[in-house]
């Protein structure tokens, strides 16, 4: 409970502080000064318009990412599995990529095409893998998942090579500003969107952490334990790529949230579910959330894509962990 | 389409030791052959060296074109042979050229080509000045000097001309976006203080609220944009894929940021044209385009 509650106060404390920090200074009383008209107070819109987005956008993927990650590498039992493993990644990348190559331009309740798309992508690839893990036969080892993941995102990323070869160089550009990730949302259109499919899965996620538990010792010693272990493993499937397709949507891929942030957490806090889902969750936004403040400010005025500062940041500090723990 | 300039920059920043050398880089791998015989069957990979060759009164010379090639129209006839990053040697050889055109980045082309014995004329681009700097080299390469060197005296005039025009009328604070997210503020790509759009930008009258930032492509947050405040923004759209019918929808995307007086004093503009991402002749008329909405 006192560890929970120290992510949480991290978690807090950087949603608190990140939106008062930027590459402008700006003045928090005139921020909240109700007699100068918003369309004229410069501070405000600076402070409403474009950094409280992102940083509630960054605490969003930040956790999403770090829960997909943490119940991917239980259920697949495979610490290098991440978000991206079974293909929801590479279908929401797709997804971008033709709507970008095809000059989708339309929105649907202010959200516009080329967000929909990544979401139809990442659904896609989720049936995908939903109906493999349907159809795997019974007692048929997670490893064959983990196997059709790999293959789906390899052939997924090859059409998606395939359509950025027939791109417009003009859309190349855009493609490759999709796929390097960016929290500047712009609006708080896209958060509110991204929470349909996030509060379905956190829904997922609540039921996980004791199944999560057997289930990391084996599907059988689960199974002796009164786990239903078909169900369990599709509410987690389900769960962990839906997170994943409302984060891509929302920030494009950020490869190494998902992937150092459950191991961080667990070289921090053990091994139990319980433990490390919120753990990793909240450390998640909050690492993020910092990450992202150093993206928009290090090189300001112009913007570093934060998938770069995620990994010089993230890795070194996982390293020293793993290391000093050894 | 044809912005091709935008990776080419790409290109030629990171190749930095060119940064010294002279822009309009001599043609002809082997000089011996470059200097005996007139280019018959040139093929240009490049749109602004083709539209510059239709210029100079030398486009029935060329033999084939790159992927990205739209203008003038009688360029729909000529066979492609390929772009920046995918040309395809075998169709040009093909084609037995005489000359040609290639990216000064495309090493491995080039090497085939000069072990095909084939001359090349090396494109290196930067700014403005580079524009006509490489016509009147490409010209004197072909045996078409003076029409070139008519041709780009030409162009310098007509962008004097804008400039004397706009001169002593204020120059608006400008932010010239070239790449937005459909639809929504996101990965804004805007013109920083190098590179010809910025060029053109100056000669149009306007200062360019990125100009201390000594790059052709800036990635903005919104931040930015509010906190440099631009009086007038001006956005390009161009390429296949642009959508006239979603321009008044695009414009109003900008209304999330309406303490931006370009916002608020209803002075940002759309402008649609392949013109302003080909460095070639057609950047008269972009200059002029700029110069329209800056000081109307």
């Amino acid at each position: 409970m006192v560890t929970v509650a120290a992510f949480g106060s991290l978690a807090l404390a950087a949603c608190l502080l990140a939106p008062l920090a930027g590459s402008t200074p700006i003045r928090l009383a005139v921020v909240f000064d109700r007699s100068i008209p918003f369309a004229d107070n410069v501070d405000a819109q600076i402070f409403f318009v474009a950094r409280l987005p992102r940083v509630l956008a960054a605490a969003l993927v930040g956790s999403s990412l770090a829960l997909a990650g943490v119940v991917f590498q239980a259920l697949l039992r495979n610490p290098l599995a991440s978000p991206d493993t079974l293909g929801v990644s590479a279908g929401a990348a797709l997804g971008a990529v033709l709507a970008i190559t095809f000059g989708a331009d339309f929105s649907v309740f202010g959200v516009s095409a080329i967000p929909l798309a990544t979401l139809a992508g990442s659904l896609g690839a989720l049936a995908i893998v939903y109906g493999l893990a349907a159809a795997r036969r019974r007692g048929a080892s997670t490893m064959v998942l983990l196997l059709a993941g790999v293959t789906l995102t390899t052939l997924l990323g090859a059409i998606t090579t395939f359509v950025r070869y027939l791109a417009d160089f003009t859309e190349t550009l855009q493609t490759v500003r999709w796929l390097m990730g960016s929290l500047d949302v712009g609006s708080y259109g896209p958060i509110v969107a991204a929470l349909v499919p996030l509060i379905l899965a956190g829904a997922g996620f609540a039921t996980l952490p004791r199944v999560l538990d057997l289930l990391s010792i084996g599907s059988e010693s689960a199974a002796a334990r009164g786990v239903n272990v078909a169900r369990a493993e599709k509410v987690a499937l389900a769960s962990a790529s839906l997170a994943t397709g409302a984060a891509v949507t929302l920030a494009g891929p950020l490869a190494f949230v998902g992937i150092i942030v459950p191991h961080l957490v667990r070289l921090l806090v053990g091994a139990d579910h319980r433990l490390v889902l919120p753990a990793a969750a909240l450390f998640g936004s909050a690492f993020l959330i910092a990450c992202d403040l150093v993206a928009r400010t290090a090189f300001a005025p112009a913007e570093l894509p934060v998938g770069v500062v995620t990994a010089v940041i993230g890795g070194p500090v996982f390293l020293w962990l793993l290391f000093r723990r050894q | 389409m044809a912005a091709a300039w935008l990776i080419c920059a790409l290109c030629v920043t990171t190749s930095s030791g060119l940064a010294g050398q002279a822009v309009a880089a001599q043609g002809g791998a082997n000089p011996a052959a470059a200097s005996a015989a007139i280019p018959r069957r040139i093929v240009s990979l490049i749109p602004a060296t083709t539209e510059m060759l239709f210029t100079m009164g030398a486009g029935d010379r060329l033999a084939g074109i790159g992927s990205y090639d739209r203008f003038p129209p009688e360029v729909e006839r000529l066979p492609r042979v390929g772009g920046l990053l995918d040309p395809s040697v075998e169709r040009i050889l093909s084609l037995r050229p005489d000359l040609v055109i290639v990216y000064d980045t495309q090493t491995e082309l080039k090497g085939q080509l000069e072990g095909a014995g084939i001359p090349i004329f090396r494109y290196v681009h930067r700014g403005l000045p580079d524009i006509t700097e490489t016509m009147r080299a490409l010209g004197n390469r072909i045996g078409a000097a003076a029409a070139a060197d008519a041709a780009a005296t030409r162009l310098e005039q007509a962008l004097a001309a804008i400039g004397t025009r706009v001169a002593g009328r204020g120059r608006p604070q400008t932010l010239l976006v070239f790449g937005r997210e459909p639809g929504t503020l996101r990965r804004i790509d805007a013109s920083g203080g190098y590179g010809f759009l910025h060029d053109l930008l100056d000669v149009a009258g306007g200062t360019n609220v990125l100009a201390d930032l000594k790059r052709q492509s800036v990635q903005l947050g919104s931040e930015t944009i509010l906190a440099r405040a631009p009086e007038v923004i001006i956005e390009l759209h161009y390429g296949a894929s642009v959508r006239t019918d979603r321009l008044d929808a695009q414009r109003l995307v900008w209304n999330a940021l309406s303490s931006v007086p370009a916002v608020r004093n209803r002075r940002v503009h759309l402008l649609v044209g392949d013109e302003f991402v080909v460095p070639g002749p057609r950047i008269v008329l972009a200059a002029e385009r700029f110069a329209k909405v800056l000081h109307p």
